[in-house]
This record gives structure tokens, sequence and C-alpha cells, in this order.
């Protein structure tokens, strides 16, 4: 038995080298894979339900997949579409993938799997006991779970399957887990399922446990009881060394890794160089669990923000910012309970100061002798309009606030006008927890469409 | 004494999820890989990081000339207390930790 998969890059949107593109079409993939998100870039996405890249580079990306799963005559397959796997980002891409096929005058059969979870049935499924949380998970409640504006579940391989079995020349999935958009094929083919995932696992980022990450593309083929790597642009070798260093990359335990079913064991997996570009794995051990169950990922409106920016070029300014800050957060903390309707736990305010410790706060170790300092006002409040307010009552402190009463009116840089920006809502991750299925697709939907 | 920065290749940090954070320490030769494991005390990053000990993972991972430590975000990726989206910013301060 053997399976081949083609991944042309870690994430649709970062691009891929088109000369390593050919050769792997040239190689005849069983599948092409490729991701289209991540949890990364921060609640923001799914809590909108929107993609982090934008539509013209990733119409461009994913119109040449197309063509590329076209010519090497099988199906492609994207998870997680437009960042964030939610309805109105997999809809996002449906629309460009349609868009791509009338341009290009091709007809395609597409598969799309919803990962959406109403947060009725999530409210109801928690009551009954069937959602757990992971270690560090937040305290959550119905009210919460309620209150989240997309709840989405990740997929694994068993939905994968399914909508690869429709035979769907494009499955255009919501959230899945990162591997199993590369493991699905294999393991219904008969492959290891231990070897499966960790080639999933090494194999989600493309090239990127190679030298030459940024060449994208990568070629996994499966034999009866390993699995081989190989990057296929010029000047990118795969060795032992990054192969293995990549079960390291945004994994809290790299030996251990759960999926929906099961949990990967990577602890006695062998790597070893077939050459110099190309690396086989044996060893991998996959152990079922006995219930079946999905990570959910919610996201929930967490407030309302403006930010006001002021710089600080005086040196006794500069030295003496953090007092100048301080002051400038209590006295306008007061003068915003003062002026407006609001109450104490209403709205923040909060002053980083760029130059200091805006990165690291408390525990910023070193001091610096800074030539300027960005002084970055964040105000965070419970509606638009109030955040709006504050930071209108902020303007005028970052504008003039002095350390002492007695000195000459200061002024300091603003960068823009108006000062304040609007940041609208910002979200905030809120589950992150397991939802127990009887079924694996109990939580998904599937439909056939022609495009 | 010695910052780990100075002794290694490279530190590296990253989001685990939205909920973790994880260091990996490369620390290249094997010289430096043993220095690092056994000067680098656990209790001691915990305290530099302020964040509880029982719940920082640790491992030595002898083979690739690593130590990785993994934790719970001090503030969850993105909510207002966040600071740095993509945990990039830990690397820094973790390689200025001073060894023996």
């Amino acid at each position: 038995m053997s399976v081949r998969i083609l991944i042309p890059s870690g994430a649709l949107g970062l691009g891929y080298d088109a000369t390593a593109l050919e050769r792997g079409i040239a190689n005849k993939p069983d599948l092409i894979a490729i991701d289209g998100g991540s949890t990364d870039s921060g609640p923001s996405y799914l809590g909108r339900g929107v993609s982090k890249y934008a539509r013209s580079s990733t119409k461009i990306e994913w119109a040449g997949l197309m063509d590329a799963a076209r010519r090497a005559g099988c199906p492609l397959v994207i998870g997680t579409a437009g960042t964030c796997g939610a309805g109105s980002a997999v809809d996002w891409l449906l629309d460009i993938t349609r868009e791509v096929l009338a341009e290009t005058g091709h007809s395609a059969k597409i598969a799309v799997l919803r990962s959406d979870q109403g947060p009725d049935v999530v409210a109801e499924a928690f009551e009954t006991g069937r959602v757990t949380p992971l270690p560090a998970a937040p305290e959550i409640d119905v009210d919460l779970i309620q209150s989240c504006t997309n709840i989405v579940a990740l997929a694994g391989v068993e939905q994968i399957s399914t909508a690869l079995a429709t035979g769907a020349d494009i499955v255009i999935a919501g959230r899945t887990t990162d591997t199993a958009i590369i493991a699905a094929l294999p393991i219904e083919r008969g492959v290891d399922a231990g070897l499966a995932w960790h080639a999933a696992k090494i194999g989600e980022c493309g090239a990127l446990c190679a030298t030459n990450p940024q060449s994208g593309v990568l070629q996994v083929d499966f034999e009866d009881d390993a699995f081989v790597l190989t990057p296929l642009a010029d000047g990118a070798h795969a060795t032992p060394h990054t192969v293995s260093a990549h079960m390291l990359y945004e994994n809290s335990d790299p030996y251990l890794l759960y999926e929906p079913g099961g949990v990967l064991d990577v602890t006695r997996a062998v790597y070893e160089a077939l050459d110099d570009t190309r690396v086989r794995v044996t060893g991998s051990k996959w152990v079922p669990s006995d219930d079946y169950t999905v990570k959910l990922e919610g996201a929930r409106v967490a407030g309302y923000q403006t930010i006001v920016m002021a710089l600080l070029r005086d040196r006794h300014y500069v030295a003496n910012a953090a007092a100048w800050a301080d002051d400038i957060v209590a006295k306008c903390t007061a003068k915003a309970l003062a002026r407006t309707p609001a109450s104490e736990g209403d709205f923040s305010i909060e002053i980083r100061l760029i130059g200091q410790n805006a990165t690291l706060g408390a525990l910023e170790t070193r001091t610096s002798d800074a030539v300027e300092i960005g002084a970055l006002g964040l105000v965070t409040a419970k509606t638009h309009a109030l955040a709006g307010e504050i930071a209108k009552l902020l303007n005028p402190y970052l504008l003039h606030h002095p350390l002492t009463r007695d000195e000459e009116q200061p002024t300091f840089a603003f960068p823009f006008s108006p000062a304040e920006i609007d940041r609208g809502a910002i979200y905030e991750f809120c589950l992150n927890h397991v939802l127990r299925l009887d079924d694996p697709m109990d939580a998904f939907s599937l439909e056939v469409v022609d495009g | 004494m010695a910052e780990l920065g100075q002794i290694v290749e490279k530190v590296r940090s990253k989001n685990a999820g939205p909920f973790w954070l994880t260091v990996d320490i490369f620390c290249g030769s094997p010289e430096a890989y043993a220095r690092v494991r056994d000067g680098l005390e656990t209790q001691a990053v915990a305290r530099f990081l302020d964040t509880p000990v029982q719940t920082l993972k640790r491992f030595d991972m002898e083979d690739l000339r690593v130590v990785k430590l993994s934790l719970p975000r001090p503030a969850v990726q993105g909510t207002v207390n966040d600071r740095d989206m993509h945990g990039a910013a830990l690397a820094a301060l973790v390689a200025e930790i001073n060894i023996p």
C-alpha cells in the first residue's frame, strides 16, 4: 500500500514555491491538502467569522491549487477555511472557489463540511455533562456559552474521510484539527493511524519541518510501516533533526498529541535520513480513547476598545513616564466616573509604555535609557459609545498632563488626528473544552454542491 | 554565571493554542545542553515567569538537545490583558535567565 499526500504550504495565504509545486504534481499525489487557519492570530477572526488573509492573495493561491489538483487528477482539501473555520468563512472560500471555476470555465464537485455549533446545542451538551474542560480551561456556564458569536468544533479524520468519500473534487472544511486533513486519506486506505497522525503533525506546516522552510511544498509518502518526508523546493532539506524538532512546534507536549478519538504518542518514534533531503519515520503509536471527543473553540465580545497614542520625547518625561502614566490613569478614571453614566467595572483605562515594559509588563526585568517612549492608552468599556467617550476624556491628559502642578503646561507628540482610534468590538476565546459525541458526524454537516 | 541566550543556539516562544505558551530552548552542543539541563532550575524559572510550578511542564530532550517549557498563558491569548498575541516575546525574557 502506498499513499502520497502533497502539502503546498503551512497555510493558504502564506504562498508556495511554484516550481516545487510542479514537481509535486508530476509525482502524482493521491491528495493535495492545505490548512486554511489557526487560532494564532487571536480571537477576533473566530469572533467575527472572517479570514485573516487578503481575499486577493487567497484567490490567487487557491486558484493555483485548484489547477494543480485538476492536473494531478486528485482531490484538493482545505481544513479550517478562512482562518477560523466558521460558517461565514467557509462561505467566503466557497464563493472564491465558484468565482475561480467561472473564470476558468471549469466545473467541480465541491463537498462542504461545516463545523459550526449552535450555542443552544452546546449549552445543552454542557448541562448534560458532555462538555468537559481541558487543562487551563476557563470557567464556563450556560450564559457564557450562549454569548458566543461563533462556536466551532474541530473535525478529525472521520469527518474529512466522510467528505472525501463523496467523491468530491474539492473539500472545503470548516474548523478541523490541522492534522486531520492529512491523516484522513491514509487511515481510510489502511495506513497505521500512528504513522498517519504523526506524518500529519510533521507535515501540517508544509516545509517548516525542513531547511528553507518558507518554500512550503512538502510530499509525504506512506509505506507499510513508515512514512517518508520529502521537501520539494530547491535548497530544502529534511533531516532527522529538523523533522523531530517540529514536534516541539506550538505543542505544549512534544510527545503526545491529542486528536479526536485518541492520542498520538511519538515517544518511541525513530527518525532516519534516507539521503540529504528525505527522512523516514517509524515507531509512532496511536492510542484510541474510550470516548470520541472533539475540541470546541468559541469566541465572544469582551467589550469595545478605543486607543490613543502619544509620544514622549522630553527627557524628563521619558525618565518619569511610569509616574506620569499612573497619575493620568487615576485622574482620568475619576473624571470618567464623575462625568459619564459609567460605574466602576464598566470600563478600564490602561497606559502601556512602549520602550519601557509594554511587551512584558510586570515580568520585565530590564530598565533602559530610552530616547523616547510611546504611551499607548487603551480604553476598554462595556459599550462602544462609552469606550469612545472615555477615550476623548483621556486625550487631553495624554496631550498636556504635567508631572508637577507649577510647571508650564507641557505638550506631547500625537502622531494622528483624530488621536482616538476606534477598534470596535474586541473578542475573547472562552472555550477550551471537548464535546463528547456518539457519532463523529453528530456535530458536523456535509453537503455536496456543483460549482 | 551566564545568560542563557549567550550559551544556547536559539530560544523560541510560541502559543500552543490560545491557553498555553511553550518555550523551546535549542541548546546546540551537547555541552550547552548539559549546562542548561543541570543549571536551569524549574523552580527558578517558575519564579522568573511568575507562574505556578505545578503547571509548568518541562521536557529535557537529549536527542534534540532541547529543553522545553510549557505553561498556561498568564493572560489568555487576545484578552484585554494580553500584551503579546503570539507569545513571541517570552523567548527574549527566558534568554536573559542567568545560569551557572
